[in-house]
């Protein structure tokens, strides 16, 4: 809608998210990580592990995870120990930790530029530097930010002008499953993809009923797209892989 | 003796057998909040305090007030600085020394749902504009750590904040403020409607309550398979991980959900369920509040502070 588009700093429409960049493999050190951008909001993620870990985190059961938010400056703060969480959480859901007892899994989060939408920047960052490190997921995550604006209108991947300026906020994150090519599999047929539900939900801000559920249909929408965007900028590079190691 | 063993051996089906009959083993309807208690003015040296129980879970809440000068950006208002704090008395999980991750979160969570619900409006804590204002310290304890902790502390410090009085003061024209005694500020009180009364050049503020917004009121919910739990014990919380919060203030606006990941995606139908939970929840202990307001207000010796 035109109206909508001109309500937004950058012109964007309201159902509209910010070009997306994903780079893998940037640290040598690290067993896997990758590099989200959503524009100038940048997150740099890095996976260490499955390694072995010892005193309370060791579980027999269980590979335990350990995320770790450094901020673009300054000491972490309970902003930061509250987003470990978050992270660590919609992760967990994920990540098939029965495959690995007694080991750890590390996952550190370096915010580069914050510039709105910032939670949902780094849990794309680390659920593909998770894929970078060769962890067995049973799917993707793929995690917007959605808000209301004075105008009450919905609107996707916020900036930080406008997460400052807006009634409220919201981050949701999506769960992905792998597209299936066995009949056999069991498909999970009362989840149509229109109906699929979110793993994670973060609101700051008070708004309607009727909104918050537009802003979770569209956010689900948006993050069928991200989904979409991931998994073809992984499949890309690991044609790139293997054409390197062929030549 | 073997239902006890077969409980600690395994707890999940152990559980599974109550849902599937919907009943919680405590007794309780899946839907249903464990009984609520506030009582106001538990602590007789902070300036606004509160004791809440929901089940076992205790908190108690307490708002001191200091004079500040306000901000350049902002010189007509006050603020207010939110703490939660879980003191090892409260839980087997939490040591002496490095706080709790738990507690951290909460106390995020909490002053995130403070500022969304807009319950204390800033300009309210103004004394004087640019000269000074009210800088409120609420201060929340976990007494008792029995699982929903975020929907108690959040109602202890509503009910912190309904207590508070801010008391008489007289601010001289250089911005000094001076505690006005109780006999003429009583006397201010009574005269007028007007807020500040010019008095030797110095103007004075009666003592008054602190006007709130549409308060918000939070609800935990667990969700285990196609069954959802409200308010969870702590062992509920810990055994079947998933959860959400919705907070929702009296006019029925939505003002946090708040979900960690889980293993149970929230499909339409569920955060509607939530939410019709939480809105029956928000009624319920607004009723609640607004019952240990009345026997609060209807015992005045109770309200002699200072």
């Amino acid at each position: 809608m035109a109206g909508e588009a001109l309500s937004r700093p950058d012109g964007r429409a309201g159902n509209q998210i910010r070009p997306l960049v994903c780079t893998r493999s940037l640290l040598s050190r690290a067993d896997g990580s990758a590099q989200w951008s959503q524009e100038n909001t940048t997150v740099l993620a890095a996976v260490y592990g499955p390694k072995s870990v010892t005193g309370k985190k060791e579980n027999p059961e269980y590979a335990s995870l350990e995320v770790i938010w450094k901020p673009k400056s300054g000491l972490s703060g309970k902003f930061e120990k509250e987003a470990e969480l978050i992270v660590k959480r919609s992760l967990e859901s994920i990540i098939l930790a029965a495959l690995y007892p007694n080991l750890g899994i590390s996952i550190i989060l370096q915010v580069i530029n914050d510039d709105g939408s910032l939670l949902a920047c780094a849990m794309n960052a680390a659920c593909a530097a998770l894929v970078d490190a060769g962890i067995p997921l049973s799917g993707l995550i793929a995690a917007v930010s959605c808000g209301v604006t004075v105008n009450n209108e919905v609107v996707l991947d916020l900036l930080k002008s406008e997460e400052q300026k807006n009634v409220a906020h919201v981050c949701l994150v999506f769960p992905s499953q792998p597209v299936s090519v066995v009949l056999e599999l069991p498909s999970n047929v009362d989840e149509k993809p229109e109906k699929q539900g979110f793993i994670t939900c973060v609101m700051r801000g008070a708004m309607d009923v009727d909104q918050y559920l537009t802003c979770v249909d569209q956010g689900r929408a948006a993050s069928a797209e991200i989904a979409k965007f991931l998994r073809k900028s992984l499949g890309q590079s690991q044609v790139w892989a293997l054409l390197s190691f062929l030549l | 003796m073997e239902v006890e063993a077969f409980k600690r051996l395994y707890p999940l089906p152990f559980y599974e057998r109550y849902l599937d009959s919907s009943v919680r083993p405590d007794g309780r309807p899946l839907g249903r909040a464990r009984p609520t208690s506030v009582s106001l003015g538990a602590v007789s040296t902070a300036d606004g305090s509160a004791l809440v129980k929901i089940g076992n879970t205790t908190m108690l809440a307490g708002v001191k007030l200091e004079v500040m000068v306000p901000s350049q950006e902002t010189p007509d208002q006050g603020s207010i600085t939110v703490d939660f704090q879980m003191p090892p008395i409260c839980s087997p999980l939490v040591r002496p020394g490095r706080p709790v991750e738990a507690a951290s979160v909460i106390s995020e969570q909490l002053s995130n749902v403070l500022t969304s619900s807009e319950l204390v409006n800033l300009s309210e804590l103004c004394i004087a504009p640019g000269k000074a204002a009210w800088m409120a310290y609420l201060d929340v304890y976990c007494l008792d750590a029995d699982g929903s902790l975020l929907d108690t502390a959040l109602l202890a410090s509503v009910a912190a904040l309904a207590h508070l009085q801010l008391p008489a003061v007289s601010v001289s024209e250089e911005g000094r403020v001076y505690p006005v005694s109780s006999s003429t500020s009583g006397d201010v009180s009574m005269e007028g409607a007007e807020t500040s009364i010019k008095v030797k050049g110095n103007s004075i503020s009666p003592r008054r309550r602190l006007k709130l917004g549409a308060a918000p009121f939070a609800l935990t919910c667990m969700v285990h398979k196609k069954h959802l739990l409200a308010d969870p014990c702590a062992e509920e919380e810990t055994l079947l991980q998933c959860s959400i919060t919705i907070t929702m203030n009296q006019m029925g606006r939505l003002v946090s959900f708040y979900k960690p990941g889980g293993a149970v995606p929230a499909t339409t139908a569920i955060v509607k369920e939530c939410i019709s939970l939480a809105r029956r929840r928000a009624r319920e202990v607004q009723q609640i509040l607004k019952e240990a307001l009345e026997d609060h207000i209807e015992s005045p010796s109770l309200m002699q502070t200072d």
